[in-house]
């Protein structure tokens, strides 16, 4: 508790050094910015600018991709309820009530509202990181090559099972992430694998390159011709952006509750944003008194979701930084950045590294505060620039991603690579599968096989040492239960279906 | 039951699992040249073969479960050919560009392909895009971020 709070001062020292504080400040903006702008996704935002952090302090790096992380979600609910335009996902349940508050007029105080709940919920979500770090600086010496290794299994079938979509398609692909992650050298034996006999495969798959090609190129050619133009006749003043007494007040309980849903959300591994926004709306909906006002304009309907995905995302640092376990792919990204930097995202990290750790969590709350004094003076400029059109974003864009890959090795190959992650990741979203889980098993592949043969080289070949060891058992048992659930909603579902044989076709899973 | 047609079109979960069965067992099939080794003392190729083996599992459960009819139909859309070839062709012309000509040409020439890809833009449109992005090239990525990659060079090789 005393060394929490210690801590915490110790990381607002770091945080506030100059260096430290401008690439904070360059990340929240950026991340604001990318937010804002329709067609570029905050993941190939991120993966764009990862190539700038390999020069960069460790520190220095971590604070700024992380404040592209939580910038991005300021900004993405900007669009979802000026313009009914759900950039990142799980801004697309804020767009149900968010817009129609606008078509009533209400979008700026919606849109304060929103901030509101973003930034109280995004604090509540740091005072649960500082205070669960001592927890984990506890347990951290109870884990060994096993339990690393059941607990990244744990987080990778909670991160494809509850990702959303099919369970089974989730599954798959994380397993092909591990492919991915095996690829170049072992460093166990040196063998070359599934590198082709290219020279450049050697050092495995790029990150840069497969995170482009999954979450942009694919994206671009998915959508190429297919995005509608937006309205332009929008015009928001920053005095509309103060909410009425009466929305403040129906707005302070759902900005509780959500924010509770959003921290539980955070610390179970592998849970989405997108879910946990979704989780947050529906509560609200069942709870109130009125649900029948929702989807047409219930302020309600913005405070909690939007509360939900920011303390959620503050708390996904927890697993991410601690276990490796990264919820989302930007996480994936961020603990990705972290491993180049030669930090192991572990139990000791905070121990090992605690500049690291302080200093984002200092950074947080600089980051969010910059934000609203940032949002409201600058709304008018979002606005505009949510105008941009597609046709001229995508060709830019094309560009940062071509020269992004190029400066990750000061080669084309990877500028090769993204064009065949593109076309894999389109044919891959075309038939339903969903593309996050790939970048969670490429991230934690490597790790995850170490741990695997340490363990086994460690028990003389017994696969029992896993369920031996009591915490590497429950984790064990926490799968079992995933997998478990699932397998029971998918015959729950099916027998549903065959009741109905004349539907003509099941609606999509998950 | 051979190849599920229906008038709206095809399944995407059987032939998504079919897509990975036949990766799972590339994989698994290579992870054998590896060595697979003991559990006590595991060779390169274990792991990997490990993966295989449950790619494979996967792709059949989600084969079955299309044949059960569950998951989307493809429908008959539209095929994008144009704006497909453009995307793929720009990050083409700047791979080969990039590498006989340098970074001006190769800048150029993929924010003009990927801008005519897209039916809205004008010639012109997309001409004055591809210069201004030229310029970003040359002014931030070259000059500022001294980025390692020439502006004009000439190696036809």
């Amino acid at each position: 508790m005393e060394a929490s709070l210690s801590g915490l001062l110790y990381g607002f020292g770091v945080a506030l050094e100059p260096h430290n504080l401008v690439w904070c400040v360059f990340g929240v903006v950026t991340g604001n910015l990318i937010g804002v702008l329709p067609g570029l996704g905050s993941v190939a935002a991120m993966a764009i600018l990862l190539p700038l952090t390999y020069v960069m302090h460790p520190v220095a790096a971590i604070l700024m991709l992380a404040g592209i992380f939580y910038g991005s979600m300021y900004g993405g609910a900007i669009g979802a309820i000026l313009l009914n335009l759900p950039v990142h996902p799980q801004h697309a349940v804020t767009c149900l009530d968010g817009y129609p508050l606008t078509r009533k007029g209400r979008g700026g105080a919606a849109l304060g509202i929103a901030m509101m709940a973003s930034f109280f919920a995004a604090s509540v979500g740091i005072l649960t990181m500082v205070f669960a770090s001592s927890l984990l600086v506890e347990a951290a010496f109870k884990f060994g090559p096993a339990e690393l290794c059941s607990i990244m299994l744990l987080g990778l079938i909670a991160g494809s099972t509850m990702a959303g979509g099919s369970a089974t398609k989730g599954i798959a692909m994380t397993l092909v992430g591990l492919v991915l992650g095996i690829v170049g050298t072992d460093p166990n034996t040196s063998t070359m694998r599934y590198t082709f006999n290219l020279l450049n495969l050697q050092d495995g798959v790029d990150l840069v390159a497969l995170a482009m090609g999954l979450f942009g190129v694919s994206e671009f050619l998915l959508h190429i011709n297919h995005m509608a133009a937006t309205d332009s006749s929008l015009k928001v003043a920053v005095g509309d952006m103060l909410p009425s007494k009466e929305e403040l007040k129906k707005s302070f309980f759902p900005m509780l509750r959500g924010t509770f849903v959003g921290t539980l959300f955070g610390a179970m591994p592998g849970t989405g944003p997108t879910i946990t926004t979704f989780v947050a709306y529906a509560l609200e909906k069942k709870i109130s008194k009125t649900p029948g006002r929702f989807g047409s304009g219930a302020i309600e309907g913005v405070a909690s979701p939007e509360a939900a995905g920011h303390s959620k995302s503050q708390v996904d640092f927890i697993p991410t930084m601690s276990l490796g376990i990264p919820g989302d792919p930007m996480m994936a990204l961020i603990l990705g950045a972290l491993l180049i930097q030669g930090i192991q995202p572990w139990p000791q990290l905070i121990t090992a590294h605690p500049d690291v750790f302080w200093g984002l969590i200092a950074s947080f709350w600089i980051g969010n505060l910059l934000l609203i004094v940032l949002n409201v003076p600058l709304i008018g400029v979002w606005v505009k620039l949510l105008r941009v059109p597609y046709r001229y974003l995508v060709p830019s864009a094309m560009f940062f991603i071509a020269v992004g890959c190029f400066s990750t090795q000061n080669s084309l190959f990877e500028v090769g690579e993204v064009l065949v992650f593109g076309i894999v990741g389109a044919i891959l979203t075309y038939l339903d599968f969903s593309v996050a889980p790939i970048l969670l098993g490429y991230v934690l592949g490597p790790i995850m096989e170490e741990n695997f043969r340490r363990a086994l080289l460690l028990s003389h070949g017994h696969l029992a040492v896993f369920v031996e060891h009591p915490i590497s058992a429950g984790f064990l048992v926490a799968c079992a239960l995933l997998l478990a659930v699932q397998l029971f909603a998918y015959i729950l579902r099916n027998r549903r279906a065959r009741k109905q044989p004349y539907r003509e076709s099941v609606p999509l899973e998950g | 039951m051979a190849v599920r047609k229906n008038r709206d079109g095809i399944n995407k979960n059987y032939y998504g699992g079919m897509l990975i069965v036949l990766f799972g067992l590339a994989v698994a099939a290579t992870a054998t040249k590896y060595g697979i080794g003991s559990l006590r003392d595991m060779g390169s190729g274990f792991f990997p073969a490990l993966v295989g083996a449950l790619l494979v599992l996967t792709g059949i459960a989600i084969t079955v479960q299309g044949l059960g009819g569950g998951g989307a139909t493809i429908h008959n859309e539209k095929p994008q050919w144009r704006g497909w070839l453009c995307i793929l062709g720009g990050i083409v012309a700047f791979i080969i560009l990039g590498k006989h000509t340098g970074l001006l040409p190769a800048t150029f020439a993929i924010v003009f392909i990927t801008a005519i890809g897209d039916r809205k833009n004008s010639i012109k449109a997309a001409l004055v895009l591809a210069v201004a992005m030229s310029i970003v090239a040359a002014v931030v990525f070259w000059w500022l971020l001294q980025l390692q990659f020439p502006l004009l060079i000439w190696n036809p090789a």
